[in-house]
């Protein structure tokens, strides 16, 4: 194996340990300025609802889960915590993507035992699959797993704990996918 | 004083410029700790990358110290903080679901907006997909209404839940973290030497 490549291809990231303080630090400063924390799920909820209610308004208004998103006094849907927070995070990502050096044309990245097809069904899966948990969990990783955890939330362990337990005792079925 | 925007010292439209500040930091942070790359998370699986432990549960122990630390030193007011009411039936079927989509997509929402802002086409297409799975749900909705309402516990902290205080409950925390960390090392040391496929990207 040739070392010298390897050590010039391992990316720069954080340590880990570092990287989680400062993750701390920034929730504990969102829970200090909020009094919530932080959240992923919860704009692309709201985007689907301002879609629906956009195409269907009746439909959107008929259905209970809809209509909770949808401000009664008609305001806009979108103006909203959450997706200023979701933009935020893609543009966050996209600035450490350029500032370390990943930031690159459209590409696929997958296990070279599965080809990029088999990825790109198993991440659509992947996503299907949380976004219908995060509805169910009344949150995903960011918003119920952690930030509910964090602030002690009995739910939010709960979604933690069943989320990384199901991982595991599904890991072994689906293990063609990554190693 | 905390928390600013509850306790109305920080008003109107300054929340959402907020919101963007503090979503560009988490998506920073996410990026940066590796979490663009479905493989390094899928890692935790493994045991051949122990990132996502690591990140997760160091920011999860340092929020949950620091909001112990700013209430006891009375800067914030705890019950304005808000806790995740908890829903079991609900819940525990959204965490089975989302333990489903994890190790199978290998990225969380967060995470994949990051990977699809620096061109991973898999992060696109995951994102994309929680749309639909949304969809779904909603459209889904009044099958399961009952459901998801079902056993509402309302805002139960853990520690109300098995009758011990916030400090005993953070401490624990603590110490499951650290031993965590320390056989987790050992796994991925193991596992490591044992791998050739893998390389971070």
């Amino acid at each position: 194996m040739n070392t010298e490549t390897d050590i010039k291809k391992k990316p720069n990231y954080l340590n880990p340990y570092f990287g989680g303080v400062l993750l701390g630090l920034l929730l504990l400063a969102t829970f200090f300025i909020a009094g919530r924390g932080l959240s992923a799920s919860g704009a692309v909820k709201l985007s689907l609802v301002t879609v629906v209610n956009k195409i269907a308004p009746e439909h959107a208004a008929n259905n209970t889960y809809y209509s909770k998103f949808i401000p009664e006094d008609g305001s806009s849907i979108m103006f909203n915590w959450l997706v200023f927070g979701a933009i935020g995070t893609f543009f966050g990502g996209m600035l450490s993507g350029v500032l370390y050096g990943r930031m690159g044309k459209l590409r696929v990245e997958h296990s070279p035992k599965i080809s990029k097809r088999t990825r790109i069904i198993a991440a659509a899966i992947g996503g299907l699959l949380f976004g219908m948990g995060s509805q169910f969990g009344r949150g995903c990783s960011s918003g119920a797993a952690l930030s509910g955890t964090a602030a002690l939330s009995f739910g939010g362990l709960l979604v933690m704990a069943f989320m990384f337990g199901i991982g595991y005792v599904v890991a072994y079925f689906v293990r063609k996918l990554w190693i | 004083m905390g928390p600013l925007i509850p306790n109305e010292i920080i008003t109107g439209q300054w929340d959402f410029v907020i919101a963007l500040l503090i979503g560009g930091a988490f998506g920073f942070i996410l990026e940066a700790s590796g979490f663009s790359s479905s493989r390094n998370i899928a890692g935790v699986f493994y045991g051949y990358n122990f990132v996502v432990l690591r990140v997760f549960f160091t920011g999860m122990i340092v929020a949950m110290v620091g909001l112990l630390y700013f209430s006891y030193m009375g800067w914030i007011n705890i019950d304005l903080v808000f806790v995740l009411p908890t829903y079991l039936n609900s819940m525990l079927l959204g965490g089975f679901i989302m333990g489903l989509g994890f190790v199978i997509g290998g990225f969380c929402p967060g995470t994949s907006y990051t990977a699809a802002a620096i061109g991973k086409i898999d992060g696109i297409v995951f994102a994309g997909s929680t749309l639909v799975g949304i969809f779904l749900f909603a459209e889904l909705f009044p099958l399961f209404e009952g459901f998801y309402y079902a056993n509402n516990l309302g805002n139960i902290t853990i520690g109300e839940m098995f009758g011990l205080s916030n400090e005993v409950i953070v401490f624990v925390f603590v110490v499951i973290a650290i031993v965590a960390f320390y056989v987790t090392w050992l796994i991925e040391k193991r596992v490591r030497k044992n791998m050739t496929e893998y390389k971070f990207e």
